[in-house]
């Protein structure tokens, strides 16, 4: 083949690849932990209704940025944005689906769920205050259990992360200390442990080391039948991180007064709730440029709460409560509007 | 892998041909010239570009912190305070590992390559560092993360605490619980991933040393012992430093092998067990996160910015030394 040739068939290949986008198609980006979720409602609403999703999870900071910009239809983020920043951006923020974060370990002869640990106890733990596993504050909520004279190695997100801020936002709430010390973002000044890149990393140091103890989403934790452990909730009670336990903190949580359905799902009152729960957001603006592309995007999401939750729960997400998702398409209704002041959602 | 000796050569030490052609080489060489001339201009473009980029970028960090920046060891998001000296030392220390490691053993390989080893050797080895040196570095990274990371933990570093812990000072070096993560396996992960390269370099420099001079060595009764110290190594000496400094320009800036396993964090401990964070590692853990116009954003662009300055620096003495060599 000449060389005239392979240029022309090189050509003619790239050329394939390179789909034109369809009318209809919508574009997001932003959060990585949604993403899965994402990507199954995206395959599944091309099949039924012909407009695809072209999300790119390059991370909540990276989709708030893009869609500040508008070179997105919608952003998506794990952390709630400020709500300054929402009202200066022009965005209306709501809720997807649900998902929770929960502490993983690695100390020999013990089971999943059976080691009881607390809120204070645990942000003691990445303090650096409480640095073997037999300190009297662990040996005493697990009567029943030997632990070893063992350094506790306390693993991290190193990478910024909605993980992160949901964990942080858990040890700040339990523990006047932490928030004093440390606070809550999606990358904080750690005062001990190491830290890894992803789920995966954290996952992959604790596996690597006896002694060592941290955090993941439960998604990541189930599908790897990590070794997790029981905490105790805001009601006292001993909970094990189980999605009747995430649901149970879904329903408790406070809806109805919650501005830009920033509710707390962290530490609720609910006697059976899981205390490390969290919404993952979308953001859309309020008066697009293209209002059929917005109206593309909330059609889709429509779709996905009247039809997506299996799919959800299939890949370990909770769904949104029922009440929450109309709350959602009211808002919708009310706040995104065309050029001309007219709702797009009817 | 060769060495980038013509690049060191005094300009216009190849040009001389062209301008001595004739008229109609000319016609066909102009359009020639201008190309070539735009793409080398382009580079230049490129690297002002992103010089200008990362100082500009970098430029509010610098005035809300002042140079204290560069000596504060506090970075803390929460509190948009940033200093960049725990991934300053991060940087420079991980990188001096992997220097005292690498160094020798690269040497070694390169000169039992061209000195000692067989001939029908010298190839199936020559072409396995070569390779060693296309690895991408992300699968350092993973086989660093997954397989040396546990190995450290398990073995190397107790038996390491072992033999160094009792001696004063150096022991502190080596104490602490053993995560396998850390400044050290950075270090080492490190130096694996420059070894090949120094060494493919170093193979370079002693193949260019003349026989005449070597045999001369021989001929007078010296051993391969005296004919390496006195003969083969005093030769490329500079050469060799150039080689050592580009590999070292390469252990300054690597990413992802690093973030691996540094194990991210932001303190310096005397321990080398102790995890740490480098400049690179920061800046690939921080940034899809860090908001627009933050000063995070503008911390980590300064970040890059200190990065490409001691990468310049490294280039440069290299260059220099390089230089020396060729005009001596």
């Amino acid at each position: 083949m000449s060389k005239i040739h392979l240029v022309a068939a090189a050509v003619a290949l790239v050329g394939s690849f390179t789909v034109p986008a369809v009318a209809g198609d919508f574009t997001g980006a932003g959060a990585t932990f949604p993403a899965p979720v994402y990507a199954a409602w995206g395959a599944e609403y091309k099949a039924k209704a012909g407009a695809g999703l072209n999300y790119q999870a390059i991370g909540s900071g990276g989709g708030q940025t893009q869609i500040l910009a508008r070179t997105v239809d919608f952003g998506a983020s794990d952390a709630p944005m400020a709500a300054e920043k929402l009202a200066s951006g022009n965005l209306l923020q709501f809720p997807t689906v649900i998902g929770s974060v929960v502490v993983i370990v690695n100390l020999d002869g013990v089971a999943a769920d059976q080691l009881k640990l607390t809120g204070p106890v645990l942000a003691d733990i990445y303090l650096g205050k409480i640095t073997k596993w037999n300190d009297p504050a662990i040996t005493a909520l697990n009567a029943g259990l030997k632990l070893p004279d063992l350094a506790i190695l306390p693993v991290y997100r190193s990478d910024g992360s909605g993980t992160t801020f949901v964990f942080t936002s858990y040890l700040g709430a339990v523990s006047a200390d932490w928030k004093g010390k440390v606070g809550a973002a999606t990358s904080v000044k750690w005062e001990a442990g190491n830290g890894a890149k992803g789920n995966d990393g954290v996952a992959g140091t604790v596996k690597n080391a006896k002694g060592a103890l941290g955090y993941v989403e439960y998604v990541y934790a189930s599908a790897n039948k990590l070794t997790t452990t029981s905490l105790t909730n805001k009601a006292g009670k001993v909970v094990t991180p189980t999605v009747p336990s995430f649901q149970a903190a879904a329903a408790s949580a406070d809806w109805a007064s919650a501005k830009n359905f920033d509710a707390s799902m962290i530490d609720t009152a609910g006697e059976t709730a899981w205390p490390i729960v969290s919404a993952t957001f979308i953001l859309l603006p309020k008066n697009p440029t293209d209002a059929a592309q917005s109206a593309e995007v909330m059609k889709f999401f429509d779709w996905a709460y009247t039809s997506g939750d299996k799919f959800a729960e299939d890949l370990h997400y909770i769904a949104l409560p029922a009440a929450v998702k109309d709350r959602v398409r009211a808002a919708w209704k009310a706040e995104v509007k065309d050029a001309s002041g007219a709702a797009i959602w009817k | 892998m060769t060495v980038d000796t013509t690049a060191a050569l005094p300009p216009g030490t190849l040009a001389p041909r062209s301008l001595a052609t004739s008229g109609h080489v000319d016609l066909a060489d102009k359009p020639f010239r201008i190309a070539l001339s735009a793409a080398a201009l382009l580079v230049l473009v490129l690297l002002g570009a992103i010089v200008v980029l990362l100082f500009k970028g970098g430029l509010p960090a610098l005035t809300t912190f002042g140079l204290g920046f560069f000596v504060s060891a506090d970075w803390n998001p929460v509190t948009e305070n940033y200093g960049a000296a725990v991934m300053l030392y991060g940087t420079l220390i991980t990188s001096l590992i992997a220097m005292l490691l690498a160094f020798p053993a690269s040497l070694g390989i390169a000169l039992f390559l061209t000195e000692v080893a067989p001939v029908s050797l010298r190839r199936p080895i020559g072409t396995a560092i070569q390779l060693l040196a296309a690895v991408p570095s992300i699968i350092y990274g993973m086989w660093g993360f997954f397989v040396v990371a546990p190995l450290m933990a398990s073995t190397v570093q107790p038996a390491l605490t072992a033999i160094f812990g009792p001696i004063p000072l150096i022991g502190m070096l080596f104490s602490g619980a053993p995560a396998g993560t850390g400044i050290l396996t950075a270090g080492l992960i490190l130096a694996l991933m420059i070894m090949p390269f120094i060494t493919a370099m170093f193979v370079e420099i002693f193949t260019s040393v003349p026989p005449v001079l070597k045999e001369a060595a021989y001929g007078v009764g010296a051993t391969t012992t005296e004919v390496f110290t006195a003969v083969t190594v005093p030769y490329g000496r500079t050469a060799l430093v150039g080689a050592v400094m580009l590999g070292l320009g390469r252990a300054l800036g690597e990413t992802m092998a690093v973030t691996f396993v540094i194990g991210n964090a932001n303190r310096i401990a005397a321990s080398l067990y102790s995890p740490g964070a480098s400049i690179a590692s920061t800046i690939a853990n921080e940034f899809p996160e860090a908001g627009p116009g933050s000063i995070k954003l503008n911390a980590l662009l300064e970040l890059g910015f200190s990065l490409f300055v001691i990468s310049f620096l490294v280039l440069a003495l290299a260059r220099f030394l390089v230089r020396n060599r060729l005009e001596g």
